[in-house]
């Protein structure tokens, strides 16, 4: 059977145990390189943060804790300035809301069906098709939802031009994907044998799915969820365009309210100068949007490790 | 109910017999030619090397092979006298009288109640739920052993304690027959022993057909036994019956020099 192959035996002749200079080197200076592209990146967060928390202590000095987190409006530019945060957190939250209320099920719905019912051929054309949604530029869902979503339910409903719901259900179509295409992942990663084990059992096609696959894609599932909440928090032109400036109080999805985006937006637009307390006051809400995305990524972290060893 | 193919009629009465199979996946044919009764509250043993279509025709009683795209049967396989492919039968109802054993234990990432629980709530059982969860533990010889952690997934259970959870589970929807693709090809020999003596006990209520590539464990749990090979047409390989009969006959007088060559070890 092992003819002799002289070509490998001419190789075999050269080889040494010895360490060989050269290719240390080489191997020192890529780890190197590959260390400096991921210093990058950890850096720039860095700095971004620094540069975010240094201003945002100045604002600190000048306005206290209690005016920032007990007071009810939000009127750093005008005249009668109040610094209560809720409103523009309240803006944020309630758009997001709709936005989830849309993007959760849709996206779910999506994932099931292609992972579950669609055929192979069919999931991977409307796997791309789905995922479209996700490079429409942002701008575009603005206008989408300003001059037609808008019109559109106000044959219906009395809205305001400016409103939380428009913004929050063109929002929430943009996040299905998010949404779908991180479950659709985790419900395929459900092993067979498991979906086999329920259908040996008698088990309908709607049983294996809401019942075995969605409960073994747990932490995945969630993890898009939570990550379409990210998205939603931090998205900006939509509520820009689409869901006014008013800092407001409200749950009422028909008023206009302001994001803390779109906060930073408006005033980062206009001209606002360097070391004025309304140019202090973006870095504060910039730190507040930071520190809600990060506590979302550390909640969703937490539940991938908690749901970790399901299968294994 | 269809006698007239049946292999041994002194032996017993056929729940399950099939006339002409063949099983396709895509074009290949996998098996074919299969005509063979499998008889009520027996066990039956199908044995023969790898890939000779002992799982492909287990799993085509009761349909699970509708889940794999191309796979296709013809002739026909009636239990209890209806066809089983027939258009107005719905597989659904199929599994839920003929239960199945996978070669992996593969317990739901779910309680080990909810193991038991889930195959008999969608099986719309309506009686106390702790008593059938009880009792299935205790027919699978596992209840002492989980009796105080049903609430613990049934994966933190050991490999052969999880294959006996698993056939609790089957016969918690109160199946019929059940079929065991190589239930202990995974297990410890104890855990084995423990499985085959489970098997003894089960046959009263139940109809078992099992694969193994063991012999001796076929011999020692098997009333009937099957040998399958593989055949060579037009360069293809397929899988056949070679000889079906009682255990000790296809163990001690193989009618076929291939079955004997196989039973004795001297394959290949
Ligand atoms: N899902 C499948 N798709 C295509 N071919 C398959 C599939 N499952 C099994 N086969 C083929 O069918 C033949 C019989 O396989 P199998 O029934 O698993 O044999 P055994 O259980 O006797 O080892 C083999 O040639 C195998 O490669
Ligand atoms: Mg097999």
């Amino acid at each position: 059977m092992e003819t002799p192959n002289p070509v490998s035996l001419s190789i075999r002749r050269e080889r040494t145990l010895e360490k060989s200079v050269t290719r240390g080197i080489k191997e020192k200076i890529i780890a190197l390189v590959l260390l400096g592209c991921a210093l990058v990146s950890v850096l720039t967060t860095l700095g971004i943060i620094l540069t975010l928390f240094e201003v945002t202590v100045e604002f600190f000095q000048e306005v206290s804790f209690a005016q920032f987190f007990l007071d009810t409006r939000w009127t750093p530019l005008f005249a009668d300035q109040h610094f209560g945060i809720w409103p523009l957190i309240n803006g944020t939250l309630l758009i997001s809301a709709i936005a989830m209320l849309v993007a959760v099920p849709l996206g779910l719905a999506a994932a099931a069906y292609l992972s579950e019912y669609a055929s192979h051929r069919l999931a991977s054309t409307l796997r791309p098709a789905l995922e479209l949604l996700a490079g429409v530029p942002t701008v575009v869902y603005g206008y989408f939802a300003l001059t037609y979503v808008t019109p559109l339910l106000r044959n219906f409903i009395p809205l305001d031009v400016f409103n939380a719901l428009s913004s929050g259900l063109v929002m929430g179509i943009m996040i299905i994907p998010t949404v779908g295409s991180i479950s659709l992942d985790s419900l395929r990663a459900v092993p067979s044998s498991l979906r086999e084990a329920a259908y040996g059992l008698g088990a309908t096609k709607m049983e294996v799915t809401t019942q075995v696959v969605f409960p073994a894609a747990l932490s995945g599932i969630a993890a898009s969820i939570i990550l379409g909440i990210s998205r939603a928090v931090g998205e900006t032109m939509i509520v820009v365009i689409a869901a006014g400036q008013q800092p407001r109080l409200t749950l009422n999805p028909a008023e206009q309210v302001a994001a803390m985006t779109a906060y930073i937006a408006q005033v980062a637009a206009g001209d606002t100068p360097r070391g004025t307390i309304g140019y202090k006051t973006l870095f504060a809400v910039g730190s507040t949007l930071f520190l809600i995305t990060l506590l979302l990524n550390i909640i969703s972290y937490l539940i991938a490790q908690r749901f970790r060893e399901v299968y294994d | 109910m269809q006698l007239t193919h049946q292999t041994s009629t002194a032996q017993g009465t056929s729940i399950i017999s099939t006339q002409d199979v063949n099983i396709f996946y895509g074009s290949f044919l996998a098996v074919k030619q299969i005509n063979l009764d499998i008889l009520r509250n027996k066990i039956t043993a199908f044995i023969g090397p790898s890939g000779c279509g002992k799982s492909t025709l287990l799993r085509a009683f009761n349909r699970l092979n509708d889940l794999i795209v191309g796979a296709r049967v013809d002739g026909t396989i009636s239990y209890k006298g209806r066809n089983l492919y027939a258009p107005e039968i719905d597989p659904v109802e199929v599994r839920r009288q003929i239960g199945m054993v996978f070669q992996r234990p593969n317990p739901f990432p779910k309680s080990i109640y909810e193991n038991i629980a889930f195959g008999a709530r969608i099986n719309g059982y309506r009686g106390d739920m702790d008593e059938l969860v009880e009792r299935s533990l205790r027919q699978a010889a596992i209840w002492d052993e989980v009796k105080d952690k049903l609430k613990q997934s049934g994966l933190s259970l050991s490999g052969g304690q999880q294959q006996r959870l698993c056939i609790a589970r089957a016969m918690a929807v109160q199946p019929e027959v059940i079929l065991m693709d190589e239930p202990a090809s995974a297990l410890d020999p104890i855990s084995t022993l423990r499985i085959e003596d489970l098997m003894q006990e089960l046959k009263e209520q139940y109809t078992i057909i099992i694969v193994t590539h063991n012999m001796q464990q076929a011999s020692r749990v098997a009333d009937m036994t099957a040998f399958f090979n593989v055949e060579l047409t037009d360069g293809k390989r397929s899988g056949c019956l070679v000889e079906y009969d009682k255990t000790e006959q296809i163990f001690q007088n193989p009618q076929q020099q291939s079955t004997q060559e196989y039973v004795t070890g001297r394959f290949g």
